[in-house]
Parts: C-alpha cells; structure tokens; sequence
C-alpha cells in the first residue's frame, strides 16, 4: 500500500456496500410494521409496572451497530429512548 | 419426476429472460428434457430471445382457459429437441392466472420434463406470485448495483415467506475491471450482504446484445458469457463446477485475438 493511499478517498464500491448495508437493515425490519407495534406497547406495559413512562416521548426502532466481534460486520439493533416521567410510579 | 425452478429477480431489466432461455437451452444441450414458460402475461418476451415468436400459435392462457391442449401450446426449439417453450399471452393480463392453476399446471409438467423453468415477471404483484407457485428452487438474479441487489433482498425475503425450499443467486452483468479498481461490487460482495448460495456469475458482454438479435441463447460457445451459463446448467444439475474467473480469461482471449 503507498502512502498516498492513505489519502484515497473510499472507493465507490465500498460506498455501495455501506449504503446497501443500511438500507437492508431497514427494509428488513420494516417488514413487519405490526411486529414493531408489538414491541414497543409490550415494552411500555413491562416498564408500566415499575415506572410512569412518557408514552408520547417514546422512541423505538431498528439501526444496526458493529459486532464485537470486530470481523468488520454489522449486526441489528433495538434502539430504545424511554423518557420517565416519574420514578416512584407504584403499580395498581 | 422434474423439478421446477423459478427465475426472479424484483427489479426489470437485470436478465431474468436471458438467464431463462440460456439456461433452458444449456439444460437441453446436456440432454434433459426442458419446458420454459414465460409468466409475464402481457409483456412476453423470452419467445423472441429464443428466437421462437413466429410459431406460436397458443399460449399459456388459452391452456390455463382449457382453449386448447397443453401439448398444442408447447413450441418445440429450433435446434433442440428436448426443449419447448410455453408463451405468455399478449392480449391479456396478469390477473387471468391463479397460483392455483399455475400450481396444477406445474405438476402436470413435472411428470413428462425433467426441468420446468419460469420466467418470472419484474415486480412482487400477481405474476410473481403466480410464478412462484409451483416453484421447488428459486434462482434470483441481481446486477452488482444497490437497486438490484435491495431488490433481491426483498425477493429473497418473499421466497423464504412463500416456502420456497432452495433459494440461489445468479450476479450478472460484473465488469472485472471495474471491479478491479474498486467501482464495481464483486459478487462475493453481493453475497456477503444478501446472505444466500451463489450459484453464478456471469460478465457483461456483448455477445449477449448479439445473441439476442439472433434469437440464439449463447449457452455453451466459446464467449465468457456462454461459458459462465453454461457453468449454471452442471450446478443446476448439481455437479460442482468452480467459478470462472473472469479477468484471467479475459486475458487468454485478448492474447488469442492479438494473434
């Protein structure tokens, strides 16, 4: 590898790759809209229980994170922003 | 008993009709008995790829209507014997087919040929579905583009969805040169991303554009292409060819035709 590679932008293949990568993971869990609703009112019953949730400040999808395995792969993730209106939320 | 193999793709225009009729014809070439039907009620094509569009006298809907005798619409091939296409209806759509019958007339099929091969139309409406009805293997066929291969994924998706129980991959259209310096995907690249069996990769040549004014699939001459589709039939088959590769032979032939 020259030098001068390190300076090389990426190529367009690789600007493909990322882009397709992407726009699978979304595809892929857009899939099952109703899955998705699922997810999010089991999550806000769960947390219902033991806290006051902010269900209008609810925000949950799918993005994708890198491995840790460092193999340069990238794996799907549930992405959760759960705002807490109140702590001492006792359940009924 | 044959088996029914699809060609599908999801997006237009990436050679599902020319993967059809080259490996139709490469399936004859190696003595099997083939049937291919075109399933894109409305906008048939792989008859003129053939180079069969001026006899047919019946086509796929006048069989499903009961119009005629199934083996009244089948057209044998020019050059083969064992090969015969069914043609698409022009005049009507895709909603004058069901799943249903396309499944009956597959079966039906299975029991005189020993490969059933269905031109899929582009889309995932009532073509596709009738299409992949009666289907037992599934070649998918993308370009090394993002639109393709998205498309693919989303195809893929639907085949496992449907029960489809072999699903494959056919890259066509790689420029290795391109490849080479980094402005291409590789097919491995598109088979990382999609996760599926790779079953060929063919280059883009221009030997295809004359086959198709010929209406002469090339599968099985001397070209990249015929050699790359050729492949596809013994895997098809199920022999284990390894995979051309596509710059080396490039370069053998640039050097014969120096000479």
């Amino acid at each position: 590898m020259k030098f001068s590679d390190i300076f090389k932008k990426k190529s367009s293949s690789d600007v493909a790759k990322d882009r397709l990568k992407l726009v699978l993971v979304s595809d892929r869990a857009s899939c099952s809209p109703e899955i998705m609703q699922r997810i999010r009112s089991d999550i806000i019953e769960v947390l219902s229980k033991y806290v006051e949730v902010d269900i209008d400040g609810i925000d949950i999808n799918i993005t994708q994170i890198d491995s840790e395995e460092k193999d340069g792969k990238t794996l799907p993730a549930l992405y959760a922003n759960i705002p807490i209106k109140n702590m001492n939320h006792t359940a009924k | 008993m044959g088996e029914v193999i699809v060609i599908t793709s999801g997006k237009g225009g990436v050679g599902k009709t020319t993967t059809t009729a080259n490996l139709g014809t490469g399936l004859a070439k190696l003595n099997k008995k083939v049937v291919l039907i075109d399933t894109d009620i409305g906008l048939r094509n792989l008859d003129v790829v053939m180079g069969l569009e001026n006899r047919i006298v019946y086509n796929l809907v006048d069989v499903i209507e009961g119009n005629c005798k199934l083996k009244q619409a089948l057209i044998r091939d020019k050059k083969y014997e064992t090969l015969f296409l069914l043609p698409a209806a022009q005049t009507k759509d895709k909603t004058s087919v069901t799943p249903e019958q396309m499944k009956k007339l597959t079966e039906e099929l299975k029991a005189e040929f020993d490969y059933i091969i269905l031109d899929c139309p582009a889309g995932i409406e009532q073509g596709f579905k009738n299409a992949i009805a009666g289907a037992d293997r599934a070649l998918v066929v993308t370009t090394p583009e993002v639109s393709a291969v998205r498309d693919a994924d989303r195809i893929i998706g639907l085949l496992e969805a449907n029960e489809i129980k072999k699903t494959q991959l056919v890259v066509n259209r790689l420029r290795p040169d391109m490849i080479k310096r980094g402005d291409m995907m590789s097919a491995d690249d598109v088979i990382d991303i999609l996760a599926v069996e790779l079953i060929g990769q063919v280059p883009d040549d221009e030997n295809i554009v004359v086959a198709t004014n010929n209406g002469e699939p090339l599968v099985g001459d001397s070209s990249l292409a015929g050699q790359a589709y050729m492949n596809i039939c013994r895997r098809v088959i199920g022999e284990q060819v390894p995979f051309l590769d596509l710059e080396a032979k490039k370069g053998i032939f640039s050097w014969f035709r120096k000479k």
